[in-house]
């Protein structure tokens, strides 16, 4: 097993936001996260990466049998995790090649610069030399943090609404891109609210209220989201209404 | 004052003090064969002493020895478009002293001109470097200045360049201060520039303060004219037990005239100091000003990615701050 979290509470500021969260991915699995706004999803992309101020209260996180649960972000990084955030950060001064660069350093199968750009949908000699700054607009962002964890090739991704901000001509070069993380061996644990994104996935899970209500065929637990969830009173503040196996 | 272009050979070479300054200028990120091309405007000045200097076609240069350092004129002829980019190289490489330079730049209506200084001092342990400098861009023309500085690693210098600038009617003007390798002593940077209809001045400094630096940053401008345009930038960082205080001033007289503060500090540890002063003053119903300051350490969400790629959290802010200065 890929990665394994075992009965994960995690709280942010002392207030509790994922609770008895169980949950497996596997090598080479693309593993969908669904839920609607504030049930915990991007908390659980966070705690996997080991942002700071998502603290473990109890449970474990394995990664390929170790206990990462203490480590952190960089050491977790180099073991091979990485995150590709809903709304990347810009940073001035930094070009797309360095940017790309960096994340290959510690990479051993990472794609060269001008090849994880094609295979998000950006010319590399348009873009190598541009900043990764604010003159790139919000889908060209998404698209070189797409190729930056290419460049860097782990062996778990957390995508955390890749999909988000990009135009509808342009989604199919991110699925193209999650695909080929799997071939590459690696796995994907993929937050999104597209059907169409979804659909690459293997398995899905389906989160309520900070924790994991259902897991299995992408297609069931879509049809169970699309009956059984809303929007509700509870985001963010974990109480006794849902049970985890309904 | 004599022009030296006329009074000097293409390249003066008082030899070796000509090559331990280019060596100088290179540590300092210069190209030391542009001091050496004869394509290439230049002037190379060591403490008083005028090593080096290269006119082009359009381009004049006037040159005066003074007791502590030089008086220079720079004027381009109107209309004048010159193409490659002028290399100035200012520098002391004693450990003590003084180099005053009085500069006075005149850019003549439709002219366009780029200019690349470097100054170095790289063994100054008590050294005082002042930079007077007047600025006229005149009606439609413009001029890119980017000074870049260094200092060595004693933190033995004073540092005062101080720039009074006149932009004329659908002139430009960009000007870029770096210091961000070595570390300097004491640095007193002093920019006001005066913008008039359809102008435009962007003025931009870069700053890594470390050690007991102390850093001081003005930057005013005033837009006069109607459809004026101002960008005061300043990206500063500071370590150790450095300071810096910045202070970005925008008087918005014209109508229609737009101008932005734009002022980032960087903190690392916990013995360093920044403030930001960013002040807007508007005299015109239809002028509009607006100012943005971010003090403190380095962004969080930016470390957090680079260290999702393996970066540790120092190497992270080395990037981050590095890319800020860059």
């Amino acid at each position: 097993m890929r990665l394994c979290l075992e009965n994960l509470d995690v709280a942010v500021n002392g207030h509790a936001i994922l609770r008895s969260v169980n949950l497996t991915v596997r090598k080479g699995e693309i593993h969908s996260i669904l839920g609607v706004n504030g049930t915990g999803k991007s908390s659980l992309a966070y705690t996997i990466m080991g942002l700071e101020g998502y603290r473990v209260t109890s449970g474990r996180i394995l990664f390929e049998g170790e206990d990462i649960t203490s480590l952190p972000v960089w050491e977790r990084a180099r073991r091979g995790i990485t995150l590709a955030w809903q709304e990347p950060a810009r940073f001035e001064g930094l070009t797309v090649r360095q940017y790309l660069a960096l994340s290959r350093r510690s990479a051993a199968n990472g794609l060269p610069p001008e090849e994880a750009l094609l295979r998000v949908g950006l010319e590399p000699r348009r873009y190598l030399d541009r900043t990764v700054d604010q003159s790139l607009s919000g889908g060209e962002r998404k698209r070189v943090e797409l190729a930056s964890v290419l460049a860097m090739m782990p062996k778990l991704v957390i995508l955390d609404e890749p999909d988000s901000g990009i135009d509808a001509l342009s989604i199919g070069f991110i699925t193209d891109a999650i695909r080929t993380f799997a071939r590459f061996g690696a796995s994907v644990l993929l937050i999104t609210h597209q059907e169409e994104v979804a659909s690459v996935a293997d398995r899905s899970s389906t989160m309520c209220n900070g924790t994991i209500l259902k897991t299995g065929d992408p297609a069931e637990v879509a049809r169970f989201f699309r009956l059984h969830c809303r929007a509700c009173d509870h985001v963010n503040e974990p109480d006794e209404e849902v049970s985890p196996n309904a | 004052m004599p022009d030296t272009a006329s009074v000097l050979p293409k390249v003066v070479d008082f030899s070796r003090e000509f090559e331990l300054l280019v060596k100088a200028y290179e540590q300092s990120g210069g190209v030391p064969e542009a001091l050496r091309d004869n394509r290439v405007g230049s002037l190379a000045v060591h403490g008083n002493r005028v090593l080096g200097a290269n006119a082009v076609e359009g381009l004049h240069l006037h040159t005066e020895q003074t007791p502590t350092g030089v008086r220079v004129e720079v004027r381009v002829e109107p209309g004048v478009r010159i193409a490659r980019p002028v290399h100035l190289c200012f520098g002391l490489l004693p450990e003590e002293g003084i180099q005053e330079i009085h500069s006075v730049f005149d850019i003549g209506e439709g002219a366009e001109v780029s200019f690349i200084a470097h100054c170095t001092f790289p063994n100054a342990l008590r050294v005082q470097h002042v930079m007077d400098a007047s600025i006229t861009v005149r009606r439609a023309a413009k001029m890119v200045y980017q000074e870049t500085h260094y200092h060595g690693e004693q933190s033995g210098t004073l540092v005062m360049p101080k720039t009074r600038a006149v932009v004329e009617a659908g002139a430009v003007l960009q000007n870029e201060f770096k210091l961000v390798k070595g570390t300097v002593g004491k640095l007193d940077l002093d920019f006001e520039a005066q913008v008039a209809e359809k102008g435009v001045c962007e003025v931009a400094a870069k700053v890594y303060g470390k050690k007991r630096d102390e850093i001081v940053v003005r930057e005013s401008l005033r837009l006069t004219g109607a459809g004026a345009r101002g960008l005061a930038k300043s990206r500063i960082a500071v370590t150790d037990a450095a300071r810096s205080e910045v202070l970005g001033e925008i008087v918005g007289e014209g109508p229609y005239s737009r101008g932005h503060v734009d002022c980032v500090e960087v903190i690392r540890g916990n013995e360093a100091f920044a403030s930001a002063v960013p002040r807007l003053i508007v005299r015109h119903d239809t002028a509009k000003l607006t100012h943005e300051a971010a003090i403190g350490s380095v962004d969080k969400k930016q470390v957090e990615t680079l260290m999702a790629r393996g970066l540790t959290e120092e190497e992270a802010a080395d990037v981050i701050v590095s890319g800020m200065l860059r």
